[in-house]
C-alpha cells in the first residue's frame, strides 16, 4: 500500500559508527532479512519499519533499502522548517545565557541538537492537534506556535508567562495551541496523550463532531529512557487496541542523563517494540529534518484517517548536558564531535542552498529575524511583572469551592483574603 | 433525616455486627453525674464566650438533603447503595454525552461491585470503556480525556489498586490545573470500593483517603447511604474539580428509600445524622454505622450524642462541625483510616486551630491500628474501631 512504500522510501542505512561512550555494545548476529521488516498483525496496516541512519542503535551492518532521495520540499516549506529550527536553537542558547545570568532558576533542559524532531513533526500539525511533551519542552511549545515571549516569560517566572509563572520550564501548557504539557516525570505524559487521542476518537464516534480532515491527532514526545517504563508499553497496547489517533515519537538521544541507552535497554532498537503491539515501528535519522518530516507525515496521516498509532524512533543527540545543572562529563568528546558534525540545522542549510531553494543571505535574514524575536522575548520577559500575591490561591481548583466552607459558614473563596492570596487554606 | 438513617437495612453481613455485645470499659456514670460535669464545665468558661451560638440553625443545611429523602413527593423508591450509584451514572450519562466511564471490567462484566451493570449496553463500549489492567495509564488517560473536554469517571476495581495510579492522581489530577495557569480543567471522578471488608487481606483493605488528602487541588468525599451515594456521585460528576469518591465494600448492599425526583448533594457539606447535646461524634463511611450502634447504647445510658457524617473528607465542612462543637464542647472522631497521618489527625488539628476555645475536653480520635489489615477475623476486628470502644470513649470524654 501507499503507506508502506512511503515509509520504505524514507529509509536509508549508513554503517554504524563504533560504539562510543555508551559502552561496548555488540550488535547481535545479523537477523534473517525478514526480521528487520515487521508488519503488524493482519488487521494492522502493513507498514514496514524503515531503517534510517543508525549510529548506535540499529543492529548489524545488514543490507537495507537503497537510500532514497529525501522528499522534495517547496521553498516555502524549507524556509518554514529552517526558521522553526533556528528559533529553537537560538531560543535555547538564550535560555542558557539567561540561566547563568540568574534570570531563570531550577532545572532547565535544553533541546539543542534535537530540533529536527520537533520541527519535522509539529510543523505538520493543525491547531486542533495536540502535543504532549516532557521536561524538555520549550522547543515543542515554540514549534506548536506558542509565542517565544510567552515561553520566555514563563521561564522568568513572570505573570505574563504562558502558565502565569505557575508552571516553569518543565510545565509548559497552552490551551489555545493544544499544548497539553510539560510533564516532568518520566512516562507520565504518555497516558495523558493517549487520553487526548481517546477524546478525539470519542468526539468523532460519540459526539459526532467530526472535522472534514479526519481525527485530531496527538503527538506524544518522550525519550529513550522512557521506553523502559511501563507506561510506555501500557499505552502502546491501549492505543493500538482502540486504534487511537496518536503518534509515539521517541527522541532517542542515546542518554538518559548519565545512563547510556545501550546500558539500559535489552534490545536498543526501540522502533521494534511497535510491531510487538501490532503497530508500525519506524526508525528515522533524527538529525535530518526532511527524513523526519517524511515519516511524520505518513504517521500523522494514518492517525488522522483512523488507522491507529505509529511508533517512530528518531535517533538524535543533545548538544548540551541533560540540564544546565549537568556538567556533561560522561559523554566522550569524540561522540559529541561526531554528532556536532551532523548538526541538523547546518544540514538543512546545506540542502537548501544545494537545491537552490534559497540563498545564503536569505537564510541569514531569517537568522537575523529570529535573533530579534528572541531578543524581544527576553525584553518582554524582563519587563513583565512578577505574579502578584493575589494569584497564589487562584487555579488550585477550577471551582474554588474546593477550598471548602469555613467556620463562618461561607465558602473560603468568598473571603476577601482569598482573592488577596493571603487566606490560610 | 434521622428517620432516613434509621430506615437503612443492614442487608450485608458485616455491617454493624458486633456491637450488641459491646461492653463499656469503664463504669457508666449516671446521667446526673454527666450533667453536673457539663455544668461545671460551663461555669469554667469565661463570660465572653456566652455569646457563642448554641446549635440553632446549625443543622438546617446539613439536614436539608437527608430530609428530602423522606419527603419525596412521589413516595420514592428503594434501592441498594450500588444501585443508587448506578442511577447517578445513568442519569448523568443521559444528561451529558461527555460523561464516560473507564476501568477494569466496568463494561461487559458490569463492574466488580455491579455499579456499572448494563451501562455498556445502554451507552456503548466507548462510553463505558473496559480497560486493560493498567491503573496508572488508564487514570492518566482520564486526565488527558478530561483536558480535552470529557468528564471521565475512573473506577479502581478495588480502591487499593489506585496506589498504582498515585502519580497520575497527584501530579496530574491534583496539580495540572495549577501548573497550566488555570488553562486546563480536570473534571474527573475517581471512585471505587475501599475500606476494610471481611477478611480481604491487607492489600484489598486500604483506606487511601490518608494517602490522597495532602494532594493539592483534589476534593475527596465518602458516601455512606444510598441517598448520599447518588447525590454525591452526581455532584462529583458535575464538579469542575477532580473528585475522589470513596465507597465502602461493606456498604454496597445497604437499602434505603430515595426520592424519585432528581436531587444532588453538596460536595463540601457534612451530614447531620443524629442531633444531640452532649458530645459531637464525627465519622464517615462505614464507621457511621458503628457509631450509630454505639449511639443506641449511649442513649440507653443517658447520653445524647450528636453524630455527624463529615462526608467531605477534603475540605472539611468546618461550619457544621464548628456549630456542633459550639453546642457540645466535646469531640470524638471515629474513623476507619490509619491513625498516623489519617483523616482524623487532620480533623483534630483543624478543630484545635479553629475551635480550641470551645472545647471542654481533649479531642479523642479512634482510628484503625497502624498495622497492615490482618486476614484473621479476630485480628481484623481488633484493627478497626468497634462500637464498644466508641461507647467507652464517650463515657471518658463526658466524665
Amino acid at each position: 500500500m501507499a503507506a508502506a512504500s512511503s515509509f520504505t522510501a524514507a529509509a536509508k542505512f549508513l554503517a554504524p559508527v563504533a560504539a562510543r561512550s555508551g559502552g561496548d555494545y555488540k550488535a547481535p548476529l545479523p537477523l534473517p532479512a525478514s526480521a528487520s521488516v515487521r508488519p503488524g498483525r493482519k488487521t494492522a496496516p502493513r507498514l514496514r519499519t524503515a531503517l534510517a541512519v543508525s549510529s548506535d542503535v540499529l543492529s548489524g551492518n545488514k543490507a537495507a533499502p537503497a537510500a532514497a532521495a529525501r522528499s522534495a520540499v517547496t521553498r516555502e516549506e524549507a524556509l518554514e522548517l529552517y526558521e522553526d529550527m533556528v528559533l529553537g536553537r537560538i531560543f535555547e542558547d538564550m535560555c542558557a545565557q539567561m540561566y547563568y545570568r540568574g534570570k531563570m532558576f531550577g532545572f532547565v533542559h535544553l533541546y539543542n541538537g534535537q530540533e529536527a524532531v520537533s520541527t519535522g513533526f509539529i510543523k505538520l500539525l493543525n491547531q486542533a492537534d495536540c502535543v504532549v511533551s516532557t521536561y524538555r519542552d520549550h522547543v515543542h511549545a515554540l514549534s506548536k506556535g506558542v509565542p517565544a515571549r510567552s515561553v520566555m516569560a514563563e521561564l522568568f517566572g513572570k505573570a505574563t508567562g504562558c502558565c502565569r509563572g505557575q508552571g516553569g520550564s518543565m510545565h509548559m501548557f497552552s490551551e489555545p495551541h493544544n499544548l497539553l504539557g510539560g510533564f516532568a516525570f518520566i512516562g507520565e505524559g504518555i497516558p495523558v496523550a493517549t487520553g487526548a487521542a481517546f477524546a478525539a476518537k470519542y468526539r468523532h464516534e460519540v459526539l459526532k463532531q467530526s472535522s472534514p480532515d479526519g481525527l485530531d491527532v496527538t503527538l506524544a514526545f518522550f525519550g529513550d529512557g522512557t521506553c523502559n517504563n511501563g507506561q510506555f508499553f501500557e499505552c502502546l497496547n491501549m492505543a493500538q487496541l482502540w486504534k487511537l489517533p496518536i503518534v509515539f515519537v521517541v527522541e532517542n538521544n542515546l542518554w538518559a542523563i548519565g545512563m547510556s541507552h545501550l546500558r539500559a535497554t535489552s534490545d536498543p532498537e526501540i522502533y521494534k517494540k511497535g510491531p510487538a503491539f501490532g503497530m508500525p515501528g519506524v526508525h528515522v535519522d533524527g538529525m535530518d529534518v526532511l527524513k523526519v518530516r517524511e515519516v511524520a507525515k505518513e504517521a500523522i496521516e494514518r492517525a488522522r484517517r483512523g488507522e491507529g498509532p505509529t511508533l517512530v524512533e528518531c535517533e538524535t543527540y543533545r548538544f548540551r548536558g541533560h540540564s544546565l545543572a549537568d556538567p556533561d562529563e560522561l559523554r566522550k568528546p569524540d561522540e559529541k564531535s561526531h554528532y556536532a558534525a551532523r548538526d541538523p540545522i547546518t544540514a538543512l542549510k546545506k540542502y537548501i542552498i544545494e537545491q537552490n531553494l534559497a540563498t545564503e543571505s536569505e537564510l541569514k535574514s531569517i537568522e537575523k529575524k529570529i535573533d530579534d524575536v528572541v531578543e524581544e522575548a527576553v525584553e518582554f520577559a524582563d519587563a513583565s511583572p512578577l505574579p502578584p500575591r493575589s494569584q497564589l490561591l487562584e487555579n488550585v481548583f477550577s471551582d474554588p469551592k474546593g477550598f471548602g466552607i469555613g467556620p463562618d459558614g461561607k465558602y473560603r473563596c468568598e473571603d476577601p483574603l482569598f482573592t488577596q492570596g493571603t487566606a490560610q487554606v | 433525616m434521622a428517620a432516613a438513617a434509621a430506615s437503612l437495612q443492614y442487608a450485608l453481613h458485616g455491617v454493624g455486627a458486633a456491637s450488641a455485645s459491646a461492653k463499656p470499659r469503664s463504669a457508666a456514670p449516671g446521667r446526673s453525674v454527666r450533667v453536673a460535669a457539663a455544668a461545671a464545665a460551663a461555669a469554667r468558661r469565661s463570660g465572653g464566650l456566652a455569646v457563642r451560638a448554641r446549635g440553632g440553625v446549625m443543622v438546617a443545611r446539613a439536614a436539608a438533603s437527608a430530609d428530602a429523602a423522606a419527603e419525596s413527593k412521589s413516595g420514592g423508591h428503594e434501592v441498594l447503595l450500588f444501585e443508587a450509584l448506578r442511577e447517578a451514572l445513568i442519569e448523568e450519562m443521559k444528561e451529558d454525552p461527555t460523561v464516560c466511564v473507564f476501568g477494569e471490567d466496568v463494561g461487559h462484566y458490569g463492574g466488580s461491585y455491579k455499579v456499572t451493570k448494563g451501562l455498556a449496553e445502554m451507552f456503548g463500549d466507548l462510553r463505558v470503556l473496559d480497560t486493560p489492567i493498567a491503573e496508572n495509564s488508564f487514570t492518566g488517560m482520564g486526565v488527558g480525556a478530561a483536558m480535552k473536554g470529557l468528564r471521565p469517571i475512573v473506577e479502581g476495581m478495588n480502591m487499593g489498586f489506585l496506589l498504582l495510579a498515585y502519580n497520575q492522581i497527584s501530579n496530574n489530577c491534583g496539580m495540572l490545573h495549577y501548573t497550566s495557569g488555570g488553562q486546563f480543567k480536570i473534571p474527573i471522578v475517581i471512585r471505587g470500593p475501599g475500606g476494610v471488608g471481611r477478611q480481604l487481606g491487607a492489600e484489598h483493605s486500604q483506606r487511601l483517603e490518608s494517602y490522597f488528602q495532602s494532594i493539592p487541588g483534589l476534593q475527596m468525599v465518602a458516601c455512606s447511604t444510598p441517598y448520599n451515594a447518588k447525590g454525591l456521585m452526581k455532584a462529583a460528576i458535575r464538579s469542575e474539580n477532580p473528585v475522589v469518591l470513596f465507597e465502602h465494600v461493606l456498604l454496597y448492599n445497604l437499602k434505603e428509600k430515595i426520592p424519585d425526583e432528581e436531587y444532588i448533594c453538596c460536595l463540601e457539606e457534612a451530614e447531620m445524622v443524629r442531633p444531640g447535646e452532649h458530645v459531637t461524634i464525627l465519622t464517615y463511611s462505614r464507621m457511621r454505622y458503628h457509631v450509630m450502634q454505639a449511639a443506641k447504647t449511649l442513649v440507653n445510658k443517658g447520653y445524647d450524642p450528636e453524630v455527624i457524617d463529615i462526608r467531605s473528607l477534603k475540605p472539611f465542612d468546618l461550619h457544621t462541625i464548628g456549630n456542633s462543637i459550639k453546642k457540645t464542647h466535646r469531640v470524638l472522631i471515629v474513623e476507619e483510616c490509619m491513625r498516623t497521618g489519617g483523616i482524623g489527625a487532620s480533623l483534630r488539628s483543624a478543630i484545635i486551630d479553629n475551635f480550641w476555645d470551645y472545647l471542654d475536653a481533649p479531642i479523642m480520635c479512634l482510628s484503625s491500628q497502624d498495622v497492615p489489615t490482618p486476614y484473621a477475623a479476630t485480628l481484623e476486628d481488633a484493627t478497626v474501631v468497634q462500637p464498644a470502644q466508641i461507647v467507652a470513649a464517650v463515657e471518658q470524654i463526658c466524665q
